[in-house]
């Protein structure tokens, strides 16, 4: 009819209009400002923190760490990140903060490579990046401050499994997503322990969950059903560690099945006090928050480029050396257990 | 007339009998047992350990709840997508509740959870029974809208198990007689639902509601006021599910309950409620939903991976929709022959 | 139409002209009119107050973003103004993604991986149209169906693990620019199936069957349109159309996962329904349905930056969802009550 051809023709020239106005205002932007508060320069000390997700205990404190830094030193301070930890939503994270030009991102990877585009893009956009708890490919990333040595971790964890399982039986791993890079990382290592100093020892199953709690929990009901001789569950993740201690204080495996892992000592406490956990292992993700706000700045300032040797002052913490691969160790694994758990509070 | 006659004066016993047979509740009913059968066949722990039991009677009890709303504004040809962020909603609700509101008795909050749920799902009801817009499209607007507001609301905070009382979360866990709490409070929901369906005028009304919208209207049911009312008692339903569901998880954050409306609309379509409205009971999205949990749980004993659960729940919807299809064309061809015996 | 049939045809021939309104009238106050102008709103007042909005990389995200959107949207507005539904989109993206990372991580090059998952989008596409036009089942239903059985597919066959490892090369394409402008390649393939697209719908008697049958498929089967042959086509052009957006979107994240883009979905239905398509089926426009996606994707990108969390974008779409179907309701029951039974138009 007469009367559509007549609008569609018209609104196609109209669409035609509104797409040649977006490209004209960003080609004239583009002539315009250079980018007010661009990134690379010396000054700017605005850093984000990008977790592997949001509402997460252990990164609530590692972030908190880092806002203690950026005030010490007067840089701006914001958290952003996604409501699941997957790699995909956090390269739109970066995406918009290489928009806004940030100073520096301190980001715990969901995945090694899946988000190295993004931060190149931004390491272009002379934004600094530093990595911290859980690591991307060294050629994304101007930094990566670790936790202790992934040795050191996997070694922890299957040591107190071993010593509360009487070094014999079944156990099981509940990790968190099944890209994570640090989680992997510890996993490979604790198979490799296992094979070569516990042969007494089977591991039966890896389940995922997620980091989500609901998942865990799930998955660790699951987990007692499917293997009815599971002696211990090993849980390198607070999320899953948390899930699994509250699944087992509610069941009749509590005090049967031994659970250990990495856990914050406030959402353990419970759990130690009643006899579920024995004891489970961690660092102070304050302190290592702390530290990558400390590591940004000095990148930002052009104090260090994260070659090895370089050296930089972290406030209280002190001084520190940068290792091989650009890898910055803020120190060992603690453990926690009924006898100092109660002098912690994060 | 005469086929229609043809079971003459066999009993009402045997009729009833006949028909409970023939009903699909039925037949998830047996798929049920099956499973559970084979599954601690292989695996006694599934059903036998005193975890095991409890489990596969809790844990379905929270879908139970959402399902059996979903099957009621399904019935009236209508659907509810957005039960899962209702569901999430109310749950943060009830730890806030806890949290801000020291010393709160646990009534007030299910209550509280009802009520809220009711009002989300008024608004639903509101648009589709004043604005005549299809409520596939209101309701996947306000699924976006109660998660925003939900994520929103718990910015990146999280409730954890420690900030609620030990009663409330014990309820999560105590049984009585072997039959876990909550499970009783959903049966319980289950059967008033069920019975009102049946038994009252207001279920019939929207069953009929369901089967011919332009029939009911022209025979004078207040059709607007019904499908308001099946809208709100999905909503509180959803609300109630919030709570339960907090009181067995603890911790709740921004995602609790993504996913949910699909679990409950997959419950309900291979319980029998068709999709287009008119049939199907609450008692079948029940077994529905209890079906589609015991599946997951029996995946990995069975030596199913458990990642395949999502493609069985598929497979058993799409089943579902063409058994009711056929058994529909069936059921019309029966009916033109006894109208036009040859 | 020119002549009076009532008064037996003596009366002066009526011009169209005199039932009309003018032309700018026609344009500006449909329902694409106000997307347009909502678009435009936005824009300006995302440059002028948001910091950083207004330079050209803003334009480049926002566009890679939004591209497996706009993308999807075509065929859906087909499909929706048919007066049928396809829910399964995000699945079958989904799907594609976890065959092309698997293809390739299995050694196969991402061109014939990529060929292989089209197909698997067109056979999902066939499916779904198999069972809604020779089974006879409800769009809603079998798609509902459909999103579990596609997703269950993606995340069994690969987990939660995601392929992450991709060929420079083709993830850099998918994320490269054309020439200096900022305006990213794969718009010139969005471009060219936008095209492509508008002439079948507006301008072929195919796409004139399309909203014949989503005004009344009974008079457009009695018209001679192939009404089922019509709807499985467009099923299929869907999956194949997805499992597209699918490649793109793994290769633009260089991340294959069995979880990729779930809720895709409803950004897609949200989008062609705020461009003005009716969702009973019979009324629509891709113009405005490009202009619904571009003014959500404006929206998202303006509130991010600004560092407001990304779920107030999710309230505002939702709310724009429900607001645009809503008023359309409300403006036909005005109209309805305004004009009274039996009563015409009269020429001015």
């Amino acid at each position: 009819m007469l009367f559509h051809k007549k609008t569609g023709r018209v609104g196609a020239f109209a669409a035609l209009a509104v797409t040649v106005a977006l490209v004209a205002t960003g080609c004239a932007a583009a002539e315009g400002g250079g980018g007010d508060g661009s990134g690379g320069d010396s000054g700017n000390l605005a850093i984000t923190f990008l977790p592997k997700n949001l509402g997460n205990a252990y990164f609530d404190t590692s972030d908190k760490g880092g806002e203690k830094a950026i005030k010490e030193f007067d840089g701006t301070y914001a958290e952003v990140g996604p409501a699941e930890a997957s790699p995909d939503a956090q390269v739109s994270y970066i995406n918009t903060l290489t928009q806004q030009g940030v100073g520096g991102i301190a980001i715990s990877a969901n995945d090694p490579k899946a988000i190295c585009d993004a931060l190149n893009e931004a390491r272009d956009a002379g934004v600094k990046v530093v990595t911290f708890d859980s690591d991307t490919n060294p050629e994304c990333r101007d930094i990566f401050i670790n936790q202790a040595t992934s040795e050191g971790i996997a070694k922890v964890q299957v040591d107190l499994i071993a010593e509360q399982i009487g070094d014999e039986g079944e156990i099981a791993i509940l990790s968190a997503t099944a890209n994570a890079t640090n989680q992997n990382a510890w996993i490979e290592l604790m198979k490799t322990d296992l094979e070569a100093n516990h042969p007494n020892i089977t591991l039966v199953d890896t389940v995922y969950g997620d980091d989500d709690d609901q998942t865990s929990f799930d998955k660790t009901a699951a987990l007692l059903q499917t293997h009815p001789d599971l002696k211990g569950i090993v849980s390198p993740t607070t999320v899953g560690i948390a899930a699994a201690a509250r699944y087992l204080q509610t069941s009749e495996f509590k005090g049967k099945v031994a659970l250990t892992g990495l856990g914050t000592p406030n959402q353990m406490r419970d759990y130690v006090e009643d006899g579920t956990v024995t004891a489970f292992a961690l660092w102070n993700p304050a302190d290592l928050g702390y530290l990558a706000a400390y590591a940004a700045k000095a990148l930002i300032e052009g104090d260090i480029t994260g070659a090895e040797g370089d050296k930089f002052t972290a406030g209280d913490l002190g001084d520190y050396e940068v290792g091989e691969d650009g890898t910055v160790l803020l120190g060992d694994p603690y453990t926690f257990d009924a006898d100092n758990i109660g002098e912690f509070d994060f | 007339m005469s086929t229609l006659t043809a079971e003459t004066t066999g009993s009402r016993v045997t009729g009833a009998l006949g028909s409970f047979l023939k009903a699909r509740e039925t037949g998830i009913l047996l798929a049920l047992v099956l499973i559970v059968v084979v599954t601690t066949a292989k695996n006694p722990n599934f059903l036998f350990s005193n975890d095991g039991f409890r489990d596969l009677l809790l844990t379905p009890s929270i879908l139970l709840l959402v399902a059996v709303g979903q099957a009621i504004v399904i019935i009236t040809r209508n659907v509810d997508l957005s039960v899962g962020s209702t569901l999430g909603l109310t749950a943060y609700l009830t730890g806030r509740l806890f949290i801000d509101v020291p010393g709160i008795p646990i009534i007030v909050v299910f209550l509280a959870g009802l009520v809220f749920g009711g009002l989300l799902g008024l608004v639903n009801g509101a648009l589709v029974a004043f604005a005549r817009v299809p409520a596939l499209v209101i309701t996947l607007g306000t699924l976006y809208a109660y998660r925003g507001i939900n994520v929103l609301w718990t910015g990146s905070d999280r409730i954890n198990a420690s900030d609620m009382p030990k009663p409330f979360l014990a309820l999560g866990t105590q049984s009585i007689l072997f039959i876990p709490v909550l499970t009783i409070i959903a049966v319980v929901v289950l059967v008033a639902a069920g019975w009102y369906m049946r038994n009252q005028r207001g279920g019939r009304e929207l069953y009929a509601i369901g089967s011919d919208p332009d029939a009911a209207n022209l025979y004078g049911l207040n059709v607007t006021r019904r499908v308001l009312v099946a809208f709100v008692v999905c909503g509180a339903l959803a609300g109630l599910a919030g709570v339960l569901y907090a009181a067995r998880y603890g911790t709740v954050n921004s995602q609790a309950g993504s996913g949910f409306e699909l679990e409950a609309v997959g419950a309900a379509v291979i319980g029998g409620v068709a999709i287009f409205g008119g049939s199907g009971t609450v008692w079948g999205a029940a077994i529905g939903a209890y079906l589609l949990f015991t599946i997951n749980r029996a995946l990995p004993i069975l030596g199913v991976p458990d990642f395949w659960q999502r493609a069985v729940v598929g497979v058993l919807i799409i089943g579902a929709i063409v058994l009711d299809r056929l058994l529909a064309v069936r059921q019309s061809r029966k009916l033109v022959e006894a109208r036009d015996p040859e | 139409m020119t002549t009076d049939l009532i008064s037996g045809g003596t009366a002066s021939p009526r011009v169209y002209k005199d039932y009309s309104r003018p032309l700018w009238q026609r344009v500006l106050l449909t329902r694409e009119g106000a997307v347009y102008a909502a678009l435009i709103l936005v824009i300006i007042g995302a440059t002028l107050s948001v910091r950083n909005f207004g330079s050209p990389i803003t334009m480049t995200y926002l566009l890679l973003d939004v591209t497996p959107i706009l993308l999807i949207a075509l065929p859906m507005t087909l499909v929706i103004v048919t007066g049928e539904i396809d829910l399964s989109v995000a699945s079958v993206v989904g799907l594609s993604s976890v065959v092309l990372g698997t293809l390739h991580q299995a050694g196969l090059p991402i061109p014939a991986a990529a060929l292989v998952a089209i197909v698997v989008g067109a056979v999902a596409g066939a499916f779904n149209g198999f069972l809604i036009t020779v089974v006879g089942l409800p769009s809603l239903a079998v798609t509902i169906g459909t999103l579990a059985l596609y997703r269950g597919l993606a995340v069994g066959l690969l987990g939660t693990t995601a392929v992450t490892d991709f060929t420079e090369f083709w993830t850099d394409l998918a994320k490269s620019k054309v020439g200096g402008t900022g305006v990213p390649t794969v718009m010139i393939l969005f471009v060219v199936l936008l095209v492509a697209f508008a002439i079948v719908l507006h301008f072929t008697p195919f796409g004139r069957g399309i909203f014949a049958i989503g005004l009344s498929s009974e008079a457009a089967r009695f018209s001679g349109v192939h009404v089922e042959r019509t709807k499985f086509i467009l099923f299929v052009l869907t999956g194949t159309i997805s499992a597209l957006a699918g490649i793109y979107y793994t290769l633009r994240f260089g991340s294959a996962r069995g979880d990729n883009a779930t809720g895709l979905e409803l950004s897609v239905i949200a989008a062609v329904l705020l461009g003005g398509v009716s969702i009973f089926g019979g009324r629509g426009a891709l113009h405005g349905v490009v202009a619904g996606v571009l003014l959500i994707g404006v929206l998202g990108s303006a509130l991010r930056l600004a560092n407001v969390t990304s779920d107030v974008i999710n309230i505002i779409t939702g709310v724009l969802l429900v607001a645009s179907v809503v008023s359309t309701s409300v403006l036909n029951w005005a109209r309805a009550k305004r004009t009274k039974p039996g009563e015409s138009r009269k020429p001015k």
